[in-house]
């Protein structure tokens, strides 16, 4: 029978994690439990869900917006900071699952399983989120493409836990979007992703431009090739087929059961340009 | 709150109520909301074992040999094989091809096919059980597209594949030479893929053996298939095989053939293992291995002269059967009569090809075949009113079957025509304001393009043909002593209202308060052979026999009253009366078709139904020109259904078979590779939620057909049957594109659109 | 495993092996079998209880997790009246009167989810509505006479609310804490430039 650890603060789940490195650690449940009744119990399980020091949700000393990773689609979606100062992840915590998942599933949970079609991770991608993980050596953070490295790989250590996800303290003051394309309109899996913030200069020229994008290679990314070509840049048609062309170099889809690659390369391409002309409508 | 009807709306909360063409509340209705309705896996089995199914897992080859693991404990496990069965192994339907198990030595004709059985005290033993068995087979060419069945290379049935072939000559001309002198014709060819039923609860099977009696509880739409189909692979007499109905939780079709392999498997278990044997299946396998609607390619000719007058259709239809005949010919059957669409065309010619392929046999689902045709002729008829410029409902008018015409079969449309009705009321409806569609979620603002289609349409309600007749369908009534009348029948409720419904029409002909109404349960010991619950005949047909025996047990009741001098003001009095003084009264009808109803099969000329139900469905679409995805922003359906015996009910039926349909058009995809369906779960076999279903406008039509209960005629099927083609216009509206195929997801809009561009639109 | 959790109002107390999914539990070891399965991964939500008012799939939860809190199943959605008669919750009672229910199977689920989102969100408009639903897969209805339901069931509680003598309203409004509450209809909040 599998052993149970519910930890009652986290200390005590940083001391079971550095004690049970192949214990599984679980949240909502929304992803490991899929098929769980298939496959071999695991040893061990340490229930992270619900602890209270992993739900915190303000700003650090720093001026850095601080999200717990235990905190649920559902708290994320009922808060005013988020909805003011990250509305893109506001916006993708609506369009995770429906209602059932939402009150599971959890930031810390989305990032630990690191799918390729992890709603909130180009999100936190292209809001320059950094991820805070403790360990019996202390806290290190990682910016999130540092933290996702491959198809379900992340750089969490075996004695370390998810504990936060950080964002810039100017975040609130970017132009954010998220456009999910799924395979129906709700409670459904992404063939494209897009997440995208960027300042705005006074001039109307973008800075800190950050495009993420999930469902188009193995692991989220972001789009380094586009950003590069719109940074600095005062956005216009001409940017906007540029940023177009350039993002579908940037990712390597595939064909696989809920989509092709080919329709994924060029609806990024054109939701990528509706982005920046949606830039240059604003500026007008 | 949008759909809107004719004739007297209003609805009743009264449990009692019986007025037909009131929505009174359902009588499973309470039982369902509070989960107290039991399902075949919720009813209690504390000594049932759990069984599994191993399959072959190549599409086409040779079952060479089964081995039990010697290191796995078998002590708790039942194994069965093809050399248990004590009739003869086969899941007898139409004809007995498919085996309930393949022999050892068998040939393996699709991925899915059973090879074995076992069960075990838990799921998950039975599950362990199953990977201990080691299959050796043999792998031959496999045929998985209809292509690869026509050009025979490999041969799986005959000589040439063809599973059933059925032709259908409105006349003696030379079709070519037709089609040659006509002002235009339009040729298209249209493919339509796989569709799965996605009933919310997967099949299963409690089965278990009493002394020499095997007694199955199942999750089924026709007890009688599952009785006639044990009878045979048990080899036991009929009265040693009951076969009941649990509460099922959806079939459209999907129930109506497969419960006959589980209950098989079940009840071979069951017998092995000396005790009940619960066979579940869970949803990757159901997605798998049952049936599911037949894809289909359709070549439609068709000649019109300059005025829009159509003048001739040669139609080729294509249905890929899968591995077995199962019910491949009585689909393709129905495909091929509703070819030509409910148009009056002088020179008809259509020939329809079942073919043989290693996949999983398809069959029954809403619309049995017709929706197939039906698309293929609506999308035809939306390139006509564009090729002609001339309005979509003005060329349905013109060519449309009115009271007097006749079909392509010859059949004399005599009464109950709803076509004019139907193209009135919606196109009436389409003037009135339309519901509020919720945006897109997302902070991305891509431009639309907006587009229209039509859909025209009818169905058949009934067996095809002379099935009725054959059939002999009965129903009885019986007086109990409380006062109370049972209806036995073995018309099952799969979520479509029978059991409402039959209890309206009883209680209506006894005149008697719906309570007094009991609905025998569905079970082969307890109720005649109604014939089967598909083919949207229910209410029709067996809710007239339902009507015609309450009827003449009326009759005998007030006979009684007489010769008694007893009060005949109150039937449920008297029905105690009776019983107490002298005994049960029942009364039991049988089919009876009306009078001048005549069909050959061999020439596949004169009345192919009793009646025909009529629609037309009009469909907005909107286009996200950067996604292609699709939103249905406004669908009309105009459904004539003769009677509503129960307003809300027929609504539902028409709701929930449209957006059947608007899935099949849209999102819903089984693709295939080497026979095998590659997105078993509902993760990937998606079907649309409530956000994706767009309010509808529901339009009931009653033009009332003299032989159906108080009017009625079939509903179940016919919203299935053409909101694709008004998709697939609306998309062609929009776009600019022909799109032929289904379903038409955004990846295939994106091809169509890479031969096609999209003018650039201004942000 | 010993847990204890509150059942549909009272102490439960099993001892089962963590990892089982909630469902089973719930359907095997203690016979509550409203609760469905329709896919056992979290899509249809046949499966949906009520974990301290919020619905999640219960295919999807294990067991340990349900160890101190409060869970609701269908069985717990009617109220028994003075003389032991089943009073309908006003989504059941909904469901019923506008054949929001046809085969069934998903109507348990659609009920605990549909009572819980109306009582966050009495003011949910057809299209919100249909958002909250969409975790909740049914094939017969088309959703139609679902929606007619709960708008009836919407405006039911509405009325409740503004009558603070009624008895059993439930839609206090006070767990309004979706921010989307205040205006449902919003346009999405996404791009601020």
């Amino acid at each position: 029978m599998t052993d149970w650890i519910r930890p009652a603060n986290l200390a005590e789940a940083l001391s079971a994690r550095a004690a049970h490195g192949d214990y599984m650690l679980l949240a909502g449940g929304t992803d490991l439990m899929v098929g769980a009744s298939e496959r071999a119990a695991p040893a061990g399980v340490i229930d992270l869900f619900g602890l209270d020091e992993l739900c915190a949700l303000g700003r650090d000393d720093d001026g850095r917006l601080r999200l717990g990773a235990g905190l649920t689609y559902e708290r994320l979606l009922a808060d005013p900071l988020v909805r003011a100062e990250l509305p893109a992840l506001h916006d993708a915590s609506r369009e995770v699952g429906a209602l059932q998942i939402q009150a599971r599933g959890t930031l810390g949970g989305n990032l630990g399983t690191c799918s390729p079609v992890g709603d909130t991770l180009p999100v936190l991608l292209a809001l320059d989120a950094e991820i805070e993980l403790r360990g019996p050596s202390g806290t290190r953070r990682l910016p999130v493409d540092a933290f996702c490295l491959g198809y379900r790989e992340t750089a969490l250590a075996d004695d370390e836990l998810i504990v936060a996800v950080r964002f810039p303290a100017d975040i609130g003051r970017r132009s954010q979007v998220w456009r999910k394309v799924g395979t129906r309109r709700a409670q459904s899996i992404s063939k494209v992703m897009l997440a995208a913030s960027t300042a705005r200069a006074d001039d109307g020229a973008l800075r800190n431009v950050r495009v993420g994008l999930g469902a188009i290679a193995a692991q989220p990314l972001r789009a380094r090739e586009t950003e590069a070509v719109l940074e600095g840049r005062v956005p216009d048609d001409a940017l906007a087929d540029i940023a177009a062309q350039t993002v579908q170099t940037d990712i390597a889809p595939i064909d696989d059961v809920r989509s092709r690659a080919d329709y994924r390369r060029a609806i990024t391409g054109r939701l990528v340009r509706r982005w920046v002309l949606q830039l240059a409508d604003a500026q007008r | 709150m949008s759909s809107a009807s004719t004739g007297t709306g209003n609805s009743s909360r009264s449990s009692d109520s019986t007025g037909i063409g009131d929505s009174p509340d359902r009588v499973d209705g309470v039982p369902k909301v509070t989960g107290a309705a039991l399902y075949v896996d919720d009813l209690p089995a504390p000594d049932a074992w759990h069984g599994a199914t191993l399959r072959s897992e190549i599409p086409h080859g040779r079952f060479v040999a089964l081995e039990r693991d010697p290191d796995f404990d078998w002590s708790d496990v039942v194994v069965v094989t093809a050399s248990d069965i004590g009739g003869r192994n086969t899941v007898a339907l139409l004809i007995e091809d498919q085996p309930a198990l393949v022999p050892v030595g068998g040939t393996i004709m699709h991925r899915e096919e059973a090879l074995a059985l076992v069960a075990a005290p838990t799921r998950a033993r039975a599950r362990a059980a199953l990977k201990a068995l080691r299959v050796t087979t043999e792998a031959l060419p496999a045929v998985t597209t209809l292509d690869a069945a026509f050009a025979a290379d490999v041969k799986l049935h005959g000589s040439d594949n063809v599973l059933k072939q059925l032709e259908i000559h409105r006349d003696d001309a030379d079709i070519e030479a037709v089609l040659a002198g006509c002002a235009h014709v339009i040729d298209s060819t249209y493919e339509t893929g796989a569709q799965e039923q996605m009933y919310i609860e997967p099949q299963g099977v409690l089965a278990e053996w009493r002394g020499d009696t095997c007694r199955v509880v199942g999750s089924l739409q026709c007890p009688y298939y599952v009785h006639k189909a044990l009878v045979i692979l048990l080899g036991l007499p009929e009265d040693q095989v009951v076969v009941t109905q649990a509460v099922t939780g959806g079939g459209f079709g999907g129930k109506e053939e497969y419960p006959s392999m589980i209950a098989g498997h079940a009840a071979l278990l069951a017998k092995a293992a000396k005790r009940p044997v619960k066979l579940i299946y869970d949803r990757a396998e159901d997605i798998a291995a049952t049936t599911k609607r037949h894809p289909s390619r359709v070549r439609h000719r068709l000649g019109l002269d300059t005025n829009g007058q159509l003048v001739a259709a040669d139609i080729d239809v294509a249905l890929d059967g899968g591995a077995y005949v199962t019910l491949s010919p009585v689909v393709l059957s129905r495909a091929i009569l509703h070819a030509s669409g409910p148009y009056r065309i002088p020179h008809v010619r259509i020939v329809g090809r079942a073919m043989a392929t290693n996949t999983p046999p398809h069959g029954a689902f809403r619309g049995f075949g017709a929706p197939q045709t039906t698309f293929a002729y609506e999308r035809q008829m939306q390139k006509a009113a564009r090729l002609l410029g001339v309005d979509a409902f003005a060329l349905r008018r013109q060519n449309m079957l009115r009271v007097g015409d006749s079909t392509a079969t010859g059949q004399v449309l005599s009464e109950s025509v709803g076509s004019q009705e139907v193209l009135d009321r919606l196109e009436d409806a389409l003037a009135q304001a339309a519901p509020p569609v919720p945006a897109r979620l997302g902070s991305l603002r891509s431009p639309v393009r907006r587009g229209r289609g039509l859909a025209f349409y009818f169905h058949g309600s009934g067996f095809t043909g002379s099935g009725e007749e054959r059939l002999a369908g009965r129903v009885s009534v019986a007086c109990l002593a409380s006062g109370d009348f049972e209806v036995r029948s073995s018309s099952t409720d799969i979520g479509q209202g029978m059991l409402t419904i039959f209890t309206q029409i009883a209680a209506q002909a006894l005149d008697v308060p719906a309570s007094r109404i009991k609905l025998s349960e569905p079970s082969t010991e307890r109720v005649p052979d109604s014939g089967p619950t598909v083919a949207s005949r229910t209410c029709m047909i067996v809710g007239k026999l339902v009507e015609r025996a309450c009827t003449a047990l009326a009759q005998r009741l007030r006979d009684f009253a007489t010769e008694s001098s007893l009060d005949a003001s109150d039937l449920s009095v008297l029905a105690a009366q009776h019983v107490a003084q002298r005994g049960e009264l029942s009364e039991t009808c049988e089919h009876e078709s009306p009078p001048g109803v005549q069909w050959s099969d061999e020439t596949y000329t004169g009345a192919a139904y009793p009646v025909f139900g009529w629609a037309a469905c009009l469909v907005d679409v909107a286009v996200d020109e950067d996604t292609h995805e699709v939103t249905v922003e406004r669908c009309l359906h105009a459904v004539d259904v003769g009677r509503a015996i129960h307003r809300r009910i027929v609504e539902g039926q028409i709701e929930g078979g449209t957006l059947q349909a608007l899935g099949w058009a849209l999102l819903e995809s089984v693709p295939y590779e080497d026979g095998r369906v590659l997105n078993p779960s509902m993760t990937d076999c998606i079907i649309p939620t409530s956000a994706d279903a767009p309010d509808m406008e529901t339009l009931l039509v009653e033009v009332p057909y003299a032989h159906g209960p108080h009017g009625a005629k079939g509903v179940g099927e016919i919203p299935m049957d053409g909101p694709a083609a008004a998709v697939a216009g609306a998309l062609e509206d929009a776009l600019g594109i022909a799109a032929d195929e289904l379903p038409l997801l955004p990846e295939v809009l994106e091809h169509l659109l890479a031969d096609a561009p999209l003018d650039e639109a201004p942000a | 495993m010993k847990l204890r959790f509150q059942l549909n109002g009272a102490p439960t107390e099993v001892d089962v092996d963590p990892m089982r999914r909630s469902l089973d539990v719930l359907r095997e070891d203690l016979t509550l079998t409203g609760s469905k399965e329709g896919c056992g991964e979290g899509e249809c939500g046949a499966c949906t209880v009520l974990i301290d008012g919020a619905p999640v799939n219960s295919c999807l939860v294990p067991v340990a997790q349900l160890g101190g809190h409060d869970v609701q199943t269908i069985e717990g959605l009617a109220q028994l009246g003075p003389d032991g008669e089943q009073l309908l919750d006003d989504v059941q009672r909904a469901l019923v009167t506008h054949g929001g229910t046809q085969c069934g199977i998903c109507t348990p689920g659609i009920a605990l989810c549909a009572s819980a989102a109306l009582k966050r969100e009495p003011a949910a408009d057809r299209g919100r509505l249909r958002e909250l639903l969409a975790g909740n897969l049914c094939r017969c209805t088309g959703y139609q006479l679902i929606i007619d339901a709960l708008v009836t069931a919407a405006a039911e509680r509405g009325r409740a609310a503004h009558e603070p003598s009624a008895p059993g309203g439930g839609a206090d409004g006070s767990s309004a804490h979706d921010s989307t509450v205040r205006d449902p209809n919003a346009p999405p909040s996404g791009d601020r430039a």
